[in-house]
């Protein structure tokens, strides 16, 4: 249920003027999860990627995208032709009493258009502008042309993921657009700080690539330290250090469950637990009942009581289900997770729990959607999900006319000159 | 005056792994003070992790866990005295920000959750991130980003169809999570600015996560349609993929989305008569058809050096990149005008890499001010000159092991 945001909210005296394209819609829905005013700007006719899918129930129609509206929700929506000297003008007083723009626009476009952060400081210096670009505001390649694959690809993380036999793998879904969006709050609130107190607003430059760059993990230290290049082995690892290769991912009776064997003194209790589910069903050998597992940390592992170990938990894991196999994990404290899908995490006791989805009436599709909730819970305001995505230019009226004060007369011919 | 943003806010970061420590770092490297708590008996575990100077294991020689804790002091502390337990809270009182990443038990068994700790300093800003955060039946699974990424399920949507969850590499969730913790952390400190109000931030990993996977919710929720791992192939585009190149293991990453972008592909690799073929004329006939446009691309890609290929398409516009290794981005011009990667003297390490914020702010530039801590490197000058310890107490305190 959509609850009231109200003036308590964290980021509640704040308005955020959004024009970002899918390289970061997330950052304003983060923003006003905290109670944020986030405006989202879009072209007359909606932004391009309303064409991005899924779709509800197939229906390719920009305003039945569940991509644009999942990343969109929490915000307001209108519609402004940047292109426009009219449009210009009327984003001009946006700007007046915005506190934050963050944009992904094509490097240049609005400088090009007099909207750039340079011009837009002069009308409001406390203006705080995060822009997302796939390499940066300058140096050799801040020209080239990305996507989430060559984002990807050029930030590092391509290279470390997919099975040795085949070329290396995307995450399936456009995560690299998520990371620089996320970023570019994050950054933007860092920035307010600052200008909370010395008065002062600021640009950002957030790079698509080093944010891809910045989910490498120990990489970077495995080259820089030990000249070492980590590559994709798919659910197969060779740990660098001992050289032993040791499995991620197991199929279970019916999914899959990632479940790396280890013991060590955090662990062994966990190996134990499992170990004695097993016995129970005359599932584990006397070498696997023999081990000590507080001595079997990862660089005490050897290859071959890996194997041992491998050679007993497999079998067994396909014996039962994802789903008891993480409840016992729960139970056990066994380091194993479920290969966790959409259905399976819709009823995980834990996300009913903590209620971490929310229902979200859409008359439009004649129902409810179900929707991650906000990113986080706080204990002085609680984080809400307010307002549903808007339809392309739903809130038009309301904030040009009620809130910038523009006569019924001038918004007819706004419209009528396509500038909104 | 040096433009640090955060320059006097004080941390207290009871963090380790990678969520926790990474959160701070945003505030370390942009003028915090923070003060990373350890102790020898549990030490941070990526101390362990690898990769090491010299290949010998040791707490102080690990690449991994230095580059999430630049900027940072370090302390240690035993947590299981009571004399332990008065100095965290004083380091509390002196603190604005608490930060942990333990499940919830940990702090409750030290007395340091946010309910004990609100009760000596009700406007203290509490940062509590762990697997499946505070609440719940599950909220004392522990688990690494991994496990996360799984919960989250991006390990699901990562692959090929036709095969088996590949797994992405790391420990994903823990490159997630940061960016929203610094966010609400720097919202709170607004907060508390405004209002006078200390705040409790729940951040639970496999929520966060998810975040980034939100249309594959609704999907299911609208359409019952669960969205599933596709290579790399594209909906919407082609050809969109990863394609050989000269050398060993070097790889072209390709994505087309119109005809501009294919016409202007077609004439980098020299016009070759199948490029011209009816089935491959609109973006839709590519799509019909990627499965073979794809055995032309490779045998196209083979031939040409992964740089000279990506040059020469982006030069026309082609959204092209290579498939960089780790040791290309040490050398990648664009990351080295960003000056991305920084370079500091770390006593045990040596001269080693960090990586430096992922943003550039035009009037307050980050600074990686100091390498990571050794084990209790900077106890002397926490205890004395941050918590006004006099030289018996901290002699005491020392002989009676409180430090460990």
């Amino acid at each position: 249920m959509l609850k009231d945001s109200n003036s308590e909210s964290f980021l509640g005296p704040y308005r955020v003027l959004d024009l970002t394209t899918e390289y970061g819609f997330i950052g304003g829905k983060l923003m006003g999860d905290l109670g944020a005013d986030v405006i989202k700007i879009e072209p007359p006719g909606g932004d391009q990627a309303r064409n991005l899918g899924p779709f509800f129930q197939g229906q390719k129609d920009p305003e039945k995208s569940l991509y644009w509206t999942s990343f969109n929700l929490n915000k307001r929506g209108v519609t402004l032709n940047l292109e426009t000297h009219e449009g210009q003008k009327l984003f001009k007083r946006l700007v007046e009493s915005a506190d934050f723009i963050l944009e992904s626009q094509e490097l240049g476009y609005l400088d090009s258009l007099g909207i750039g952060y340079e011009s837009l400081s002069k009308i409001n210096p406390r203006i705080i502008m995060s822009s997302i670009t796939p390499f940066g505001q300058s140096g050799p390649y801040k020209d080239f042309k990305s996507s989430d694959l060559i984002s990807m690809a050029m930030g590092g993380y391509l290279f470390t993921t997919g099975d040795p036999d085949r070329p290396p793998v995307r995450i399936s879904f456009p995560v690299s657009y998520c990371h620089a969006g996320s970023e570019a709050a994050a950054a933007a609130m860092m920035a307010h700080w600052y200008r909370e107190r010395t008065g002062e607003g600021q640009h950002i430059d957030i790079s698509m690539q080093e944010c891809i760059t910045w989910t490498l993990m120990n990489t970077t230290a495995h080259w820089n330290i030990g000249q070492n290049n980590i590559s994709r082995g798919g659910s197969i690892r060779t740990n660098p250090t001992t050289g032993v290769a040791t499995k991620g991912m197991w199929p279970t009776k019916d999914g899959y469950v990632t479940f790396n064997i280890a013991g060590g003194p955090a662990r062994a209790d966990g190996m134990r637990y499992l170990v004695n589910w097993m016995d129970e069903y005359g599932m584990a050998s006397d070498f696997i009942k023999e081990l000590k597992w507080e001595d079997l940390f990862i660089p005490d592992m050897t290859q071959e009581i890996y194997d041992g170990i491998a050679r007993d938990i497999g079998p067994f894991l396909l014996t039962q289900t994802t789903n008891d196999l993480y409840k016992r994990a729960v139970i056990g404290k066994i380091l194993l997770a479920p290969i966790t899908t959409p259905p399976i995490s819709l009823e995980s006791p834990q996300l009913i729990d903590r209620e971490s989805f929310v229902e979200i009436d859409y008359p439009e599709f004649g129902r409810k959607i179900t929707y991650p909730g906000p990113f986080v819970k706080m204990s002085s305001w609680a984080p809400v999900i307010s307002r549903k995505a808007p339809l392309i230019g739903e809130h038009n009226k309301e904030i040009y006319c009620t809130e910038l004060g523009i006569s019924a007369k001038e918004f007819i011919e706004l419209e009528k000159n396509g500038v909104i | 005056m040096a433009k640090k943003i955060f320059e006097g806010i004080k941390i207290l970061d009871f963090t380790w792994v990678g969520v926790g420590p990474v959160t701070t770092k945003y505030f370390a490297d942009h003028g915090a003070t923070v003060v990373h708590v350890e102790s020898t008996t549990r030490p941070d575990v990526l101390r362990l992790a690898g990769p090491f100077r010299d290949n010998e294991p040791g707490n102080d020689k690990c690449g991994f866990f230095a580059n999430f804790n630049s900027s940072k002091y370090g302390i240690t502390l035993n947590l299981a005295t009571e004399e332990g337990k008065n100095i965290a809270k004083d380091l509390i009182i002196w603190a604005d920000v608490v930060a942990n990443s333990y499940t919830p038990r940990v702090m409750e068994k030290w007395g340091l959750d946010y309910e004990s700790i609100y009760k000596i300093k009700p406007d203290i800003i509490n940062f509590a991130t762990c697997q499946q955060g505070q609440t719940g039946p599950y909220r004392d699974y522990a688990g690494f980003g991994t496990q996360g990424a799984a919960l989250a399920g991006v390990y699901h949507i990562t692959g090929w169809p036709d095969r088996p969850p590949a797994g992405p590499y790391g420990a994903y969730t823990d490159f997630i999570n940061p960016r929203m913790g610094a966010l609400a952390i720097a919202a709170a400190l607004d907060y508390k600015r405004r209002t006078g109000k200390g705040t409790n931030i729940d951040l639970s990993q496999t929520e966060g996560g998810m975040q980034f996977l939100a249309p594959t919710i609704l999907q299911y929720s609208a359409n019952k349609e669960s969205a599933n791992r596709s290579g790399n192939q594209s909906d919407y585009q082609s050809p969109h993929g990863v394609f050989p190149c000269k050398g060993e293991e070097r790889w072209i990453a390709i994505a087309v989305s119109n005809d501009k972008d294919w016409q202007n592909l077609v004439n980098v690799i020299g016009n070759p008569d199948w490029a011209h073929a009816e089935k491959f004329s609109t973006l839709s006939l590519r799509i019909a058809n990627n499965g073979e446009l794809e055995c032309h691309m490779w045998s196209t890609t083979i031939e040409w050096d992964a740089y000279e290929l990506m040059n020469q398409l982006q030069a026309h516009e082609v959204p092209a990149g290579v498939v960089q290794k780790t040791s290309d981005l040490f050398s990648d011009p664009q990351l080295k005008h960003r000056k991305h990667f920084w370079f500091l003297d770390h006593p045990e390490i040596g001269n080693h890499s960090y990586d430096g914020p992922s943003f550039r702010f035009s009037k307050t530039p980050g600074e990686l001010s100091m390498p990571a801590p050794v084990m209790g490197q900077h106890n002397e000058y926490v205890y004395k000159d941050l918590l006004g310890m006099t030289e018996e107490q901290f002699v005491e305190n020392l002989i009676n092991d409180i430090f460990e």
